[in-house]
């Protein structure tokens, strides 16, 4: 069945090209992670002669389990399963749920952590002092890890993506803890090494693992069942409407009335609303960046961050530019509205965000007037020819998104997909960047990446109105597209 | 005054459409009827140019509907729930369509004034967003934003399915006052006959996309339709034997 909404969905030609692209992925982490799996025990030997690998491993094991769920909360795509037709079936509700679940182990994410743990427990075995038996212990302990990391990620998900701030206290914690350590106070992980290496002593204690791993199955399991009615997702949402009118987009004459469709699309509806503090949150992206002198002789990187930091709501909304409306697609193509003033209001909105996040950015200048200067002409560059490009791209998006749900769960949304399609957008202009500052100067590189943003600018309207003509060709089968209402 | 000629629709290898020639004068109150998958919607979406006829064309007031977009200013349709904003409250709604139709605020106000009884006290100042309301108040709002800005032609695609009794019969008294003056063209597909036969001065019945009637309605209009589906009813029947 999933096979078949896979194939029969709108966009199987995207969604395929997409596929390949990250099974390659996929192939490339895992050989990575089979070499380094392979080669830890050497290396480590060859690094700290005096020390047991193995003890050091297990070091790391707790740095290594939170950042495996920093990435999986990020990038992993939980099985969902359409449960409407599901439930007037004759299939018994914990069955479907230990479908869901027990699917979710077979992930991708789950397997990646082998690679390292069995070559790296079998060196031990065979060069270490201690027994089979007790490595057999470890590994299975570590295995049954990896497992409570992917139960506990989608209990996260499941349980707190509608409630992120219930998640506070928890990541309060972690941070609390991360910082001890940080400090050298109480180092935890230090301790959690200790107990690992307790358990490779008394390899029967592997059981507490697969014990967490059962419980956290349960709670997995308790926490579905009871969201397994149809009404579960209903009954919080009658909240009163908000009525703001956004009146100051007035001044903005014809497209007026898009404008303030496009904001109270936003700001009412969960997916775009949590762009918006992506954006926001991203912005801080630069701290990464900025302070470290590596970075400082290579500023080619700068104009990605910079095209990052401006664009991200660009590359966020943009994208699915005319799936943001696809439930009432048919409405906006049967009524007084020309393509083109439909399209110009998306554009005006994205160049406004740019234009702020920009503005957002110039405090960065602290870390040098450089810096100031190639966010402005990313800034620049993203209204002048990204933000075409996007809607160009849009033209091919036959996808519907559902607006109230949360971005996290779903397909349509963040996910490593979305990441791989807005790679060009920012490695194009800093291929011309580098190659500008390379071979004549920083200056001339500005001037340049800026002088095709003002292109992009002086060309718009007829760039609009060549999109509009593409945006009509496939208006049909756009139309078709945003029906389906699968995944 | 709207033409369709040569037009059909073919999905996979079946005929979901054909219609050789067929006229509907401006003013006149149109009703298709049909069973289901005879084609209603398919003509009216070809209408709106939301899918595209296989051969043939549709004049919308002399426009070629797939080639022009200037049938829009002046043609105003709902056919589902796909035509609603759901984040929008109706009165936003209403704000929204009037403003593409050239009507401001007050314009609206006005308007909407004279179809508190069509609401019924449902739909407005209820401060709820359209996703929230229940099917037929959906259908209610879709309809009256239909008629927003005088438009010269109205689709409306089973209007009368999901509404109330009190709903369909002012419907039904909306739709009269509407063609009255014969200014606008009213196109309106059921399952119903007898509601449109009270409201459609003339009546097409599509069978597999062929139009196999065409009646201008009279006394006689709603027994010769009853037969006509009952006797298909019969016919299909005496093949299964």
């Amino acid at each position: 069945m999933e096979w078949k909404s896979f194939f029969r969905s709108a966009s199987v030609g995207k969604s395929i090209g997409l596929k390949v692209l990250l099974i390659f992925l996929a192939l490339y982490f895992s050989v990575a992670f089979l070499i380094l799996g392979i080669g830890l025990y050497p290396l480590l030997q060859k690094a700290f002669p005096n020390q047991d690998p193995l003890q050091l491993v297990n070091r790391f094991v707790l740095l290594w389990l939170v950042f495996e769920l920093g990435y999986r909360f990020m990038l992993q795509t939980l099985p969902v399963l359409d449960i409407k037709p599901l439930l007037n079936l004759p299939i018994a509700r914990r069955k479907a749920v230990n479908f869901v679940l027990i699917k979710s182990m077979y992930s991708f994410f789950n397997f990646l952590p082998l690679f390292i743990i069995i070559p790296f427990g079998i060196f031990c075995i065979y060069k270490a002092e201690y027994g089979t038996l007790n490595l057999i212990g470890w590994m299975t302990a570590m295995i049954a890890i990896t497992q409570c990391v992917n139960f506990l990620n989608f209990i996260i998900k499941k349980k707190f993506t509608d409630n992120l701030k219930a998640l506070i206290p928890a990541i309060l914690s972690v941070v609390a803890l991360a910082a001890l350590e940080y400090f050298e106070v109480f180092e935890i992980s230090f301790w959690f090494g200790k107990m690992m290496d307790f358990l490779v002593l008394n390899p029967y204690l592997a059981i507490v693992p697969i014990i967490l791993v059962i419980a956290l199955y349960k709670w997995n399991q308790l926490n579905l069942e009871s969201k397994f009615y149809l009404d579960a997702g209903l009954k919080e949402k009658q909240q009163d409407a908000d009525t703001r009118d956004f009146v100051w987009t007035k001044k903005f004459g014809a497209l007026a009335p898009f404008l303030q469709q496009d904001l109270k699309l936003i700001w009412r509806n969960k997916r775009p609303k949590t762009t918006i503090y992506m954006s926001l949150l991203l912005l801080g992206y630069g701290m990464f960046f900025y302070p470290s002198d590596n970075y400082q002789a290579f500023e080619a990187f700068y104009v990605f961050i910079g095209i990052f930091m401006t664009g991200i709501f660009m590359i966020n909304f943009g994208q699915f530019v005319p799936s943001w409306d696809a439930s009432y697609y048919p409405m906006i193509m049967s009524q007084n509205i020309p393509m083109k003033d439909y399209l110009s209001s998306k554009a005006m909105l994205i160049s406004f965000s740019v234009i702020i996040l920009a503005i957002l950015t110039t405090p960065y200048i602290y870390f040098g007037w450089n810096i100031l200067l190639i966010n402005m002409v990313a800034a620049l560059y993203n209204i002048g020819v990204n933000v075409p490009i996007l809607l160009y791209a849009g033209s091919f998006n036959k996808k519907r998104i559902d607006l109230d749900k949360s971005p996290f769960m779903n397909y349509q949304g963040t996910g490593a997909m979305q990441w791989l399609v807005s790679i060009p957008l920012m490695v194009v202009p800093m291929l011309i960047f580098w190659l500008l500052n390379f071979f004549i100067g920083f200056e001339v590189a500005l001037i340049g990446l800026s002088g095709l943003g003002i292109l992009g600018l002086l060309l718009r309207p007829n760039l609009m109105e060549y999109i509009a003509g593409v945006y009509r060709k496939r208006k049909y089968a756009m139309i078709n597209g945003f029906k389906q209402t699968g995944e | 005054m709207i033409t369709a000629t040569n037009l059909s629709k073919i999905y996979g290898g079946t005929k979901v459409l054909n219609i050789d020639h067929l006229d509907i004068p401006a003013g006149q109150s149109f009703g298709l009827v049909g069973n289901n998958g005879a084609g209603k919607t398919t003509f009216f979406s070809l209408l709106l140019d939301l899918i595209q006829p296989t051969t043939g064309n549709i004049f919308n007031h002399e426009i070629t509907v797939s080639q022009s977009e200037e049938w829009k200013p002046f043609t105003a349709s709902f056919i589902d729930e796909s035509f609603l904003i759901g984040y929008l409250t109706p009165e936003e709604y209403f704000y929204f369509v009037g403003e593409l139709r050239g009507a401001n605020k007050a314009d609206i106000d006005d308007f909407l004034a004279n179809f508190e009884d069509f609401f019924h006290g449902e739909i407005i100042g209820r401060r709820k967003y359209l996703r929230d309301l229940s099917k037929g108040n959906q259908k209610k709002v879709g309809i009256v934003a239909a008629l927003i800005g005088n438009p010269k032609v109205v689709i409306l695609d089973e209007p009368f399915a999901n509404l109330d009794p009190t709903t369909q019969i002012r419907l039904k008294k909306i739709i009269k006052e509407l063609t009255e003056n014969r200014e606008t063209t009213v196109l309106i597909s059921s399952h119903d006959l007898i509601h449109v036969t009270e409201v459609c001065e003339r009546i097409v019945v599509l069978d597999k996309g062929e139009p196999v009637k065409d009646i201008k309605t009279s006394e006689a209009t709603l027994s010769e339709l009853e037969s006509y589906f009952s006797g298909e009813v019969g016919v299909t029947q005496a093949e299964e034997l």
